[in-house]
């Protein structure tokens, strides 16, 4: 994109954009480091993820007063518009999955507390998953490549695959002994944290195609299986 | 670069037909074959740089141009399928078919009611004084000034404050109850105030009329009109809805000129 007639204006353009890339990337290291803690069994660094987790939402209030700011002033329109649009709801993502982040961190402590249980091992598959898929997204946001986005936003059917064969598999261990129900609980919060962080990637991917484009994106997206059963044909109860 | 909005709508009225319609002045092609449809009862905005050739279009519409020595218009417009190009046109029926209101508001140096009289009175469209005075106070209604000057009809037109001159010139195009009124940067000379009370006059007055507006206000172009078009160096680069133009223009020249990324 071509400069501004008001440098000013470019400037400020560039400060949200800065400010997303930063709170991706706080983002990116909260999520690999709940994981971390996770796998380690790593309650200090636990209780340093959930302690940062303040810093994301502050970021996302400065986001949201800057853009609100730039409508106030500049009055964008086209691009700049869906640009800074764009930024608003990026940044309400990015919140969100900070938080998921923060909770596997806060249910890892309680892990902590408890012996291990065999499944842990397929937990830290799923967040690797997730993790790769974040940060295409941001490498995405940043570059705002689309065909990139589109292709985060296809992945997330492994991550709905991943988590359905988790959770039978943290069933199967539920059945075979009572004494695991509460690790195996835990666990499948976190996973369940994990698949929603992916979500909202597939969110910031879509945020994308709309920024880029102008056009939201219809396509249905391709859904890996699911633990809930089918819903009834239209037409029939709700 | 040809009109952009390729599809008919189907539902729309076409008012005014542009085609591949060229302007020169002596040497200066100031106008490069464009093609536009204007829409019945929708206010259209034409915008782009300074001499871009939005005002020479309008100027087109009613034949202005006429008016300027080595002008030179090519190509057909058509009104309600009349071509107004034709050579024995009556200009001056015309123009009461067209109305235009200017960037500096420009009353006669004249009563209020004779301002507004002027046309019907030329035209011979009223019959009696209570007619030619019916006709007045409607067009004066319209324009949304009747109530702040009811009490002064015989005084000077030119005393009025700078948004009511604008709105009495609006009154004096109505009365002779044209079809299309062009406007020529109406408000460009008004503070915020006068200015929301002629764009809030522009969006009532769409009901009746089919308004073509030429702005510099991006702004204005995106809160009275349903439809824009972008000229620039004499070419219709882009025309499309007002939404999609100020959310997602097609072209890179419009959305470099609307978001200021324009040399």
């Amino acid at each position: 994109m071509t400069e501004h007639t008001v440098r000013s204006y470019d400037e400020e353009l560039s400060h949200l954009n800065n400010l997303i890339a930063r709170m991706g990337g706080i983002a990116e290291a909260q999520l690999d480091a709940s994981i971390q803690a996770l796998i380690r069994r790593n309650s200090e660094q636990a209780g340093k993820i959930i302690a940062a987790d303040a810093k994301v939402d502050d970021m996302e209030h400065e986001v949201h007063a800057f853009t609100v700011r730039l409508l106030a002033l500049r009055q964008p329109v086209a691009h700049d518009l869906r640009f800074i649009v764009g930024a608003l709801k990026v940044s309400g993502d990015l919140e969100r999955i900070a938080d998921y982040a923060a909770n596997v961190a806060k249910r890892a402590l309680v892990l902590n507390q408890l012996p291990p249980v065999p499944p842990m091992a397929a937990v830290p598959r799923l967040g690797r998953l997730v993790q790769e898929i974040l940060k295409d997204v941001l490498d995405a946001y940043v570059d705002q490549n689309q065909e990139k986005a589109l292709r985060v936003w296809k992945r997330d059917e492994e991550v709905d695959d991943m988590y359905t064969g988790l959770f039978r598999e943290l069933i199967t261990y539920m059945m075979e002994d009572p004494r695991n129900i509460t690790p195996c609980i835990h666990l499948m919060f976190i996973a369940k944290n994990i698949e929603r962080i992916g979500d909202h990637a597939t969110n910031i991917a879509e945020t994308i195609h709309y920024l880029v484009n102008g056009t939201p994106l219809l396509d249905a997206r391709p859904k890996g299986t699911s633990v809930l059963p089918e819903p009834p044909p239209a037409g029939e109860g709700n | 670069m040809s009109n952009s909005d390729g599809e008919p709508v189907a539902s729309a009225k076409i008012k005014v037909v542009a085609r591949d319609v060229n302007v020169f002045y002596s040497d200066k092609h100031a106008l490069k074959a464009v093609n536009l449809d204007v829409r019945a009862n929708e206010v259209t905005a034409l915008i782009g740089p300074s001499g871009c050739g939005k005002s020479t279009f309008l100027r087109c519409l009613n034949r202005m141009n006429d008016l300027i020595d080595g002008a030179r218009v090519t190509g057909t417009i058509a009104i309600d399928q009349q071509d107004i190009y034709l050579k024995d046109l009556d200009v001056v029926q015309l123009r009461a078919r067209v109305g235009m209101v200017f960037q500096k508001p420009n009353p006669f140096p004249k009563s209020i009611f004779d301002n507004v009289a002027y046309g019907p009175r030329i035209h011979g469209l009223a019959g009696t004084g209570a007619e030619l005075e019916e006709i007045v106070v409607t067009s004066l209604k319209r324009a949304g000034l009747f109530e702040e000057v009811k009490d002064r009809l015989n005084e000077a037109g030119t005393g009025l404050s700078g948004g009511q001159q604008q709105r009495l010139c609006i009154a004096r195009a109505i009365a002779v109850s044209p079809e299309v009124i062009l406007m020529d940067e109406p408000c460009s000379a008004l503070d915020p105030i006068a200015t929301a009370k002629v764009e809030e006059l522009i969006d009532e007055l769409r009901q009746n009329y089919t308004i073509i507006v030429v702005t510099h206000s991006m702004q204005q172009a995106a809160r009275v009109s349903q439809r824009t078009a972008f000229f620039h160096l004499g070419e219709l680069v882009e025309v499309g809805d007002t939404e999609q133009i100020f959310t997602n223009p097609n072209h890179k020249l419009t959305q470099g000129y609307i978001t200021g990324r324009f040399g």
